[in-house]
């Protein structure tokens, strides 16, 4: 009797199994019943703040980068995950819709972890659009809009409570909002927020600590956004000391090299879509964490606009050893473009 | 070398068949009595664990309703949403095709990690889990029964028999109680922070975690009832095994000595018997490994429907074999083996080359030998008077009754040395001064056999006295307490007011009896409200009242509480108790209540009522002139359309409890019957002994001119007296054994003291039972002396011995 099974099921229903013939996170699955992402549709606010449950799999992410009053850096992150059993939702426990939430916070020797995991239909975890609610438990992402959000989490050793204002606008990714994830077609709805300034406090074991720093919001839901080849991405925000930023990944495949999509974003907020493959990241070093290697320094170029950065972690050891575990942390940027951002690396056996 | 040794050792069993047999059977009959004891224990063990770990609850805290069985979910929400790590689980009995079953639901999400067991191997499905109509869960057996459910069944081996289980939403449905929960658990990791639970959810409270679950902590007593009776067993099958072991090899020195002088080595030797043994011991611990099972298959369901009956605890009827239980058996045989054949074989290694191989009696009957015995029994003694002092709980309880045992068994020796010297001081005459004297030197080689029948008759005894003191005060009890001529149960509050209203112009009376479910001083406990009537002030069988016990009652002052909840809680009338709903009562009276696992408290209905409104309205107790009862209860039903299993009368009650009672004690029965003949078993095989050596003692005795069928008959004689004198040494024990049974085990065990009858005629049957046994053992070596051809005797006085 493997009392394991329900957990490791209810993750890859969560976010689907780590199997590679399906992709990282059964992500690569078949999307029967659910609406695909379609490239006419336009996205509408703040209709498209709110979730998506026709759709199979859903996403609030939040990632931060800070500094304390101690002079040390933070990361930060917050995420809501949503997904869905089956198209639809109810009012009472047979909601086809489940959430999970990660939160963490990392220093430079350790990474704070938590998760949460709830049933849709009873009140226990959910997003409103408007206003803006987005909560799992005591967690929460919420303001009267998307440009002034207060963020909460608490774990067993940690806790945060920091406000966000945003200084920009949304910007879509993609084509208008529409990504797509290879060269077979798979896509997803994505737009991120990363204009927000953030203030507020994190309390750690050693006590509470004052913060300032900068966050990133991304959004997207989908129903099948990776191909079955598919095992991973690596995926890169990035803010530099002009004001531009960079929001770059690859996804790994095991029959071809990796797909890449970056997106450029001027310091007006104005996004850029480069073609597929325009980006190029080499890993330059792995570490061991968690019982397996991981790459955690980086090489990124971008030959059209004259860049070429090293990425290197504030903490290798970022590790979110939740119930499906990958790693995620704040990176500083060196080279042409100085700055800082977030590296989020999944399907690493 | 070793071949021709092994052959010319082996030899011996193929002229001695019989021998071989004894000592296998012995053996076998000793592991098999522990290892069907152990299968009955490790099935009723694995199924507990099923039932603690598929609801591995009980190690965590919990939220309950500090009033009522349920709460909204609201508050589970709400607990949620302040930071407050909990999941949510209900719990209810389903009624499926006439049987009742538990039904637990369950948030997978949110369930602290092993707690809901799923089929292996197959990925669980938690769209089918999760969407109506869902599926159960439940173990093979109880799968097998739930016919004609909407709900597909799933099986899975995790599980106890009798539970179902379910997802949270499905259980709401299932059981018609939308949006409640019975309890949160309170998982182990909480967040840094959280809203006190005052301020979230003050209608809650929190309940520490259990340290075992109550029925498992009740069950084990009955459990390690079984293991102690399983230990006496063994104990008495070592004294054949030792017994045909001595037997075989003092028949074999001559072949031990021939071997040696014919140059076999002594390890070879030693050797070659260690591995006769291992083979020997192999063989019957095999044979008594099917044996056990099958005492197991066939005491199993009687175990499982005395813990269902007594415990309400669901134990799985089928045996399934575990490679453990396999694995302990045969390491029992192999070392039990072991242990009787050291001395023998230690023996064999000082075994001098050059003296006659004649064989000799096991040892003298030497005073020091007595000294010892004594000294053995006195320790024991005082190991029992610290069990007594200083010990609480069932163990204690049990080294006491166990130190006690074998004091007395080790007593045993002593005394027929006595009583026999004091007879052969009386004697007159050589026949008789012979008689005495031979029956006090051959009293070495019986002792063993005579101790095991002491304590196997002592045990029947004891336990048959329990037994039967329990049915008598159990029955009287049941009359006393069972007075309503009906009781009848309506299906819903409404439905009990209307019975009641069409009861009342129809009966003497009509007596509620509504009780609620809760827990009272951390035991799981009901508490029933009664109405101010004679029934009750008349037949209640009180232990202990305050004046106006039953005016305080009626009137909300005082509250009655079982004996099971006085004696574990120390609770006695004077003092106070806590019961849900911050209500402290005082206690008028205490009150017998066998049977029954939990605590229970009794109030008036009226302050029932106005503490818990909540409390279900249903059941009711009709006092009718008895001939009018059969009349009214068809009217029930033909009238008033409540369906017959909802009216019970007075006798069917009776006759249901009556049932679980034998059921419970089935299995004692039958385990004390197969203990006793084993002791006649083991005194069958030293009595073969002891004739097979005693021909050099015999012999000049025939030779002076008594019978060889004169000889028999002193024999025989023999036998008899030396059974007599144990058996009547074994009664006293057998009623210390029922005293502590009923005065010490039983309220360590149940919670309930019982008055102790005695029944005399009990012990004469039992008596003459075991004197039975010894005769039947005594007449074949008897039969075989008469029947000695006198050439053999001669032989004794020749040179070639």
């Amino acid at each position: 009797m493997n009392a394991r099974g329900w957990v490791i099921a209810l993750c890859s229903l969560l976010l689907g199994s780590a199997v590679a013939a399906q992709g990282f996170l059964g992500l690569g699955s078949d999307a029967e019943g659910f609406a695909t992402p379609d490239p006419g549709t336009v996205l509408r606010f703040p209709r498209d703040y709110g979730a998506h449950p026709e759709f199979r799999i859903e996403w609030w992410y939040v990632t931060a980068n800070m500094t304390g009053e101690d002079g040390q850096e933070y990361g930060l992150q917050w995420t809501l995950f949503r997904t869905a059993l089956a198209p639809g939702q109810t009012d009472s426990w047979d909601s086809p819709q489940l959430w999970m939430g990660h939160a963490a916070i990392t220093t430079r020797d350790t990474q704070f972890v938590a998760e949460r995991r709830a049933r849709g239909g009873i009140g226990q975890a959910g997003v409103t659009a408007q206003p803006f609610s987005a909560w799992i438990d005591d967690w929460q992402l919420s303001g009267a809009d998307m440009g002034a959000l207060r963020m909460t989490a608490t774990g067993t050793d940690f806790s945060y409570d920091v406000s966000l204002l945003a200084d920009g606008p949304i910007v879509l990714q993609g084509q208008d909002g529409y990504s797509v994830k290879s060269e077979t077609g798979q896509a997803s709805y994505y737009y991120s927020q990363p204009h927000y300034q953030l203030s507020g406090s994190l309390t750690l074991p050693s006590g509470p600590v004052a913060v300032t720093g900068q966050a990133w919001l991304d959004r997207e839901w989908s129903s099948q956004p990776l191909a079955s080849d598919q095992t991973g991405w690596d995926w890169f925000s990035l803010r530099f000391q002009d004001g531009a930023k960079l929001m770059g990944f690859q996804l790994r495949s095991t029959a071809r090299a990796p797909y890449t999509v970056a997106t450029w974003i001027s310091p007006d907020g104005t996004p850029t879509t480069l073609p597929p493959g325009a980006l190029a990241a080499t890993p330059l070093r792995t570490t061991r964490v968690a019982g397996r290697d991981v790459p955690t320094e980086w090489r990124l170029q971008l030959p059209a606009r004259d860049l070429d950065l090293t990425i290197t972690p504030l903490n290798p050891q970022s590790w979110m050893s939740t119930s499906v575990a990958y790693w995620e942390g704040p990176v500083r940027a060196s080279g042409s473009h100085p700055g800082r951002g977030y590296l989020e690396m999944t399907g690493y056996e | 070398m070793w071949v021709t040794g092994f052959w010319a050792l082996i030899s011996h069993w193929r002229r001695k068949p019989l021998q071989l047999l004894t000592l296998v059977t012995g053996l076998a009959l000793a592991t098999a009595l522990w290892s069907g004891v152990q299968a009955i224990n490790a099935q009723a063990r694995a199924s507990y664990d099923a039932a603690a770990r598929s609801l591995g609850e009980v190690q965590l805290p919990q939220l309950i309703a500090q009033q009522g069985d349920s709460f909204d979910q609201g508050l589970y929400i709400a607990l949620r949403r302040a930071g407050w790590q909990v999941s949510p689980v209900l719990e209810g009995r389903l009624d499926i095709a006439g049987q009742s079953y538990r039904l637990v639901g369950v948030d997978p999400l949110t369930a602290p990690e092993g707690m809901v067991p799923v089929a292996p191997a197959a990925a669980p499905d938690l769209t089918g889990f999760f969407t109506p109509p869902g599926q159960i869960f439940a173990a093979p057996e109880t799968a097998g029964k739930l016919n004609g459910l909407a709900t597909p069944v799933l099986v899975s081996d995790a599980l106890a028999p009798g539970l179902l289980l379910s997802d949270i939403g499905i259980a709401q449905t299932l059981l018609n109680q939308p949006n409640r929960l019975s309890r949160l658990l309170v998982l182990p990791d909480q967040p840094r922070v959280q809203a006190p639970l005052t301020d979230i959810a003050p209608t809650l409270q929190l309940r520490a975690p259990q340290s075992g679950s109550d029925i498992a902590a009740l069950t084990e007593s009955f459990l390690l009832n079984l293991t102690a009776f399983g230990l006496l067993s063994f104990a008495v099958g070592l004294f054949i095994v030792h017994g045909a072991i001595g037997l075989a090899f003092e028949q074999r020195r001559a072949v031990f000595r021939t071997l040696r002088a014919l140059g076999l080595p002594l390890h070879v030797l030693v050797t070659l018997i260690a591995l006769e043994l291992l083979a020997l011991a192999l063989l019957a611990g095999a044979i008594g490994m099917v044996l056990g099972y099958g005492i197991a298959a066939a005491l199993l369901p009687d175990v499982a429907a005395t813990l269902r009956g007594l415990y309400g605890a669901e134990v799985s009827g089928t045996l399934s074999l575990r490679a453990s239980w396999w694995g302990a058996g045969m390491a029992i045989a192999v070392l039990g083996t072991a242990v009787a054949a050291a001395g023998a074989i230690w023996r064999v290694i000082r075994l001098p080359l050059l003296t006659p191989a004649q064989p000799r009696a096991w040892a003298r009957a030497g005073e020091d030998r007595l000294w010892v015995l004594c000294a053995a029994a006195a320790a024991l003694c005082a190991l029992a008077l610290a069990a007594w002092l200083l010990g609480t709980g069932l163990i204690a309880a049990f080294v006491l009754l166990g130190a006690l045992l074998v004091a007395a068994a080790l007593m045993l020796p002593v005394l027929l040395h006595l009583l026999l010297g004091l007879a052969a001081g009386l004697a007159r005459g050589p026949l008789a001064q012979w008689f005495w004297a031979d029956t006090r030197q051959q009293l070495p080689g019986l002792s063993l056999a005579l101790m095991a029948l002491l304590l196997a008759l002592a045990a029947n005894i004891g336990v048959s006295t329990m037994v039967s003191s329990f049915r008598l005060t159990f029955t009287g009890w049941l009359d006393q307490r069972l007075v309503s001529e009906l009781y009848v149960t309506a299906g819903s509050d409404t439905q009990g007011s209307d019975l009641q209203a069409f009861l009342t112009p129809r009966a003497d009376a009509v007596l509620p009896i509504w009780h609620l479910r809760t827990r009272v001083a951390g035991l799981p406990a009901q508490i029933y409200g009664v109405a101010d009537h004679p029934t009750y002030r008349q037949n209640w069988p009180l232990l202990d009242a305050a004046p106006n016990a039953w005016d305080r009652v009626a009137s909300g002052s005082g509250v009655l509480i079982n004996e099971q909840l006085a004696r574990r809680q120390a609770l006695w009338v004077g003092d106070a108790i806590d019961l849900p709903g911050g209500w402290r009562a005082d206690i008028a009276g205490v009150y017998s209540d066998y049977g029954n696992p939990e605590a229970q408290v009794l109030i008036g209905i009226a302050p029932l009522l106005r503490r818990y409104p909540q409390v279900e309205k249903r059941q009711f107790g009709v006092r009718i002139a008895p001939d009018l009862a059969p009349g009214l209860a068809r009217a029930l039903r033909d009238d008033f359309g409540l369906p017959a299993d909802s009216i019970v009368d007075q006798a069917a009650i009776k006759a249901m409890s009556l049932q679980v009672f034998e059921r419970t004690f089935t299995v004692t029965a039958a385990l004390n019957v197969l203990t006793l003949s084993i002791a006649g078993f083991a005194i069958l095989t030293s009595l073969l002994t002891l004739a097979a050596i005693r021909q050099p003692q015999l012999a000049p005795v025939w030779v002076l001119g008594l019978t060889r069928r004169r000889l028999a008959m002193l024999e025989l004689a023999r036998a008899l007296m030396l059974a007599l004198l144990t058996v009547l040494a074994a009664i006293p024990v057998g009623l210390l054994l029922a005293w502590l049974l009923l005065a010490v085990v039983n309220v360590e065990a149940f919670g309930w003291r019982l008055p102790m009858y005695l029944f005399p005629w009990d012990w004469i049957r039992l008596s003459a039972l075991s004197l039975l046994a010894a005769v039947l053992a005594a007449l074949w070596p008897a039969r075989k002396l008469a029947s000695t051809p006198p050439a053999d005797l001669l032989k004794v006085f020749a040179n070639e011995r």
